[in-house]
């Protein structure tokens, strides 16, 4: 053995370096630890977004899908239903939309991207039953309304917009979940426009 | 035959050694009253909460489709399982009594104050670990309330502004809750927060046994070296580690003095818990609630939810605020402070004996506020209980605050030199 002198500046540059690349090494294998909590491709499958093919969607049809275990309702609506939109602004919670219960594309006066077909959760707001569709027949349960959705568990109201009666247990609009069209027939339920 | 053992051990161990320093000679402060019994309640409960823990995974399946009627058989049908899960579900509703009971003693005395910070801090990490392992575990049964209580608390992590959504994705594992989480909550909570909690609980005392218990005079106990006569020097032999460097006065060994308390309130304790245990295991809704006894509906959310007792003052405080992201920050916060009571006090005098009447009013005021809230957590938020919640909020928050301010300047009665009990 040699009594050499230390070379500080060669030692200090060694721990620098054994550091730096331990502390790279720490961070690899930390990442399959915290990558692993990430949903499966199962659960991913699970979650998948869903197509609707609307093509053959008659006017005043409902068409059911299952999304992420949730129902999604697509309905094709009428102008009449349309037109009756407007008229029943002062009884309802939310008529402008202003919670954050749909994607910012679907926060106008039909809560939909093209007026006539309107998507929207199936789940009522207020305790998660799935609300009954009466395309006529509304009126029984709110004057001058034609169509709606009506919640048989708890009496919760809901326009064709999906927005909530006032005085009804349930807090806020119907959620519309984010899609968009592919193309003239078909929407994607689950993705916004342009999203991976 | 005995001795010989030992011998043969202490040459390889430090067993005699340790017995001694921590137990047989460890100078503990004469005149500890029964607040300082929950400390060794506390190490009870963790083991019995380890012990029928590990037993009840004997029987317990961790999947979305088993969990809840595993739980119906190890109640049913396993002989005794009844009995080791009321010990374990009792035993959490009991681990944070006498925790509660343990953090109100240290503030009451001071116990937080220099020297003991780190002892301090380290309990509000067993405290924070504590609650994880609370909430994990309530997750376990997948009742209603299990999972839409998961529900609500993993959808505040949803309040962090740009990660929040992508935070609650990977916290469930799923875009829901489901088997997934169930199965990563029952990992951390079997082993990963156990064994963290044993190691933070092994730090607290390490922490502890370097700078010797305070007492409720928070009078120092170790006096600078060849400052006391011998004949004021209690007569019991204490470790060297201690002697050599301190003069040690009113003090007693642990061992068998302090174990033979602890007994008692052990014994105390025990009848309390046992009455809980078989006669009243759900505790009125309070330890065991209600929509539990349903299984997990993903479709339907049970008509009020409400989390277990210990974190309502918390989940008060987090509905008193209007503001889902302000709300959650203010209820971390609300921990976060008493974390940093060491730093807040900046008085010298410990003991709530000698401090200002200010002092004693503060402290009241936070204890009911704590207990109000704790109630108010529990109720439907009514705009009248919003009203009160933010009063007793702001009450909570005003203690630190008004503490911070007057114990730099505060009137204090003269501190004795020597603890007060003969």
């Amino acid at each position: 053995m040699s009594n050499a002198p230390v070379d500080k500046g060669r030692r200090r540059f060694l721990t620098v370096a054994t550091s730096v690349v331990g502390g790279a090494g720490a961070v690899g294998v930390a990442v399959p630890f915290i990558a692993s909590w990430n949903p499966s491709a199962k659960a991913k499958n699970a979650g998948a977004p869903v197509e609707v093919n609307i093509r053959k969607a008659e006017p005043g049809q409902l068409i059911r899908v299952k999304w992420r275990g949730k129902p999604v309702w697509v309905v094709r609506r009428t102008p009449e239903m349309l037109d009756g939109l407007s008229k029943i602004e002062d009884n309802l919670r939310d008529p402008n939309s202003e919670e954050p219960q749909q994607p910012p594309y679907a926060q106008n006066k039909y809560r939909s991207i093209k007026e006539e077909f309107f998507v929207a959760v199936g789940i009522c707001t207020h305790l998660g039953c799935s609300p009954s569709y009466l395309p006529s027949g509304m009126g029984e349960h709110v004057e001058g309304v034609e169509s709606g959705f009506f919640c048989p568990c708890h009496g919760s109201k809901f326009d064709i917009a999906g927005r909530v009666f006032e005085s009804v247990p349930a807090p806020l609009n119907l959620v519309v979940p984010p899609h968009y069209f592919v193309d003239e027939n078909t929407i994607l339920v689950g993705e916004d426009k342009g999203q991976a | 035959m005995f001795k010989r053992f030992v011998e043969w051990m202490d040459a390889r161990i430090p067993m005699t050694k340790t017995w001694n320093i921590h137990l047989a000679q460890y100078p503990a402060p004469k005149n500890f009253n029964m607040w300082y019994v929950f400390g060794f309640l506390a190490t009870i409960v963790l083991i019995n909460q380890i012990l029928t823990g590990v037993w009840l995974t004997m029987n317990y399946v961790p999947s979305a489709e088993g969990a809840f009627a595993s739980v119906e058989y190890i109640m049913r049908d396993v002989e005794y399982g009844w009995l080791l899960r009321y010990m374990h579900s009792t035993g959490a509703s009991a681990f944070f009594v006498v925790v509660y009971l343990h953090m109100f003693r240290g503030m009451m005395y001071g116990s937080y104050q220099k020297p003991r910070e780190l002892i301090w801090l380290f309990g509000m990490f067993i405290f924070l670990v504590l609650m994880a392992e609370a909430f994990m575990g309530y997750l376990l049964p997948w009742g209603q309330m299990s999972y839409w209580g998961a529900q609500v608390i993993i959808s505040l992590f949803g309040a962090i502004p740009v990660i929040g959504d992508d935070l609650t994705l990977w916290i469930r594992g799923d875009y829901v809750i489901s088997g997934a989480t169930l199965n990563r909550f029952f990992a951390l909570h079997v082993i990963a927060l156990p064994l963290v909690l044993v190691i933070l609980v092994f730090l607290h005392i390490v922490a502890l046994h370097e700078v010797g218990s305070n007492n409720p005079d928070g009078v120092d106990t170790k006096k600078p070296k060849g400052t006391v006569p011998d004949e004021e020097k209690p007569k019991f032999k204490f470790h060297e580690r201690f002697t050599s460097k301190k003069d040690i006065v009113d003090s007693i060994p642990f061992f068998p003095y302090y174990i033979i308390k602890d007994m008692f309130g052990f014994g105390v304790f025990l009848f309390v818990f046992c009455y809980v245990i078989f006669f009243n295991p759900e505790m009125g809704g309070f330890f065991l609630e209600p929509p539990n006894f349903e299984p997990a509906n993903p479709l339907k959310t049970p008509e009020y939810i409400a989390p277990v007792w210990y974190f309502t003052p918390f989940y008060a405080i987090l509905r008193a605020v209007p503001d889902k992201l302000f709300g959650v920050i203010l209820m971390f916060a609300a921990i976060v402070f008493l974390a940093l009571l060491p730093w807040i006090d900046r008085g010298k005098v410990r003991s709530i004996r000698f401090r200002s009447v200010l002092h004693k009013l503060n402290l009241t005021v936070f204890a009911i506020s704590f207990i109000v809230l704790g109630y108010l957590g529990t109720q439907p938020a009514t705009p009248v209980a919003t009203i009160f919640a933010q009063i007793f909020t702001f009450l909570y928050f005003a203690f630190f605050g008004l503490l911070w301010f007057y114990s730099k300047r505060e009137k204090t009665k003269p501190v004795p030199e020597r603890v007060t009990s003969k």
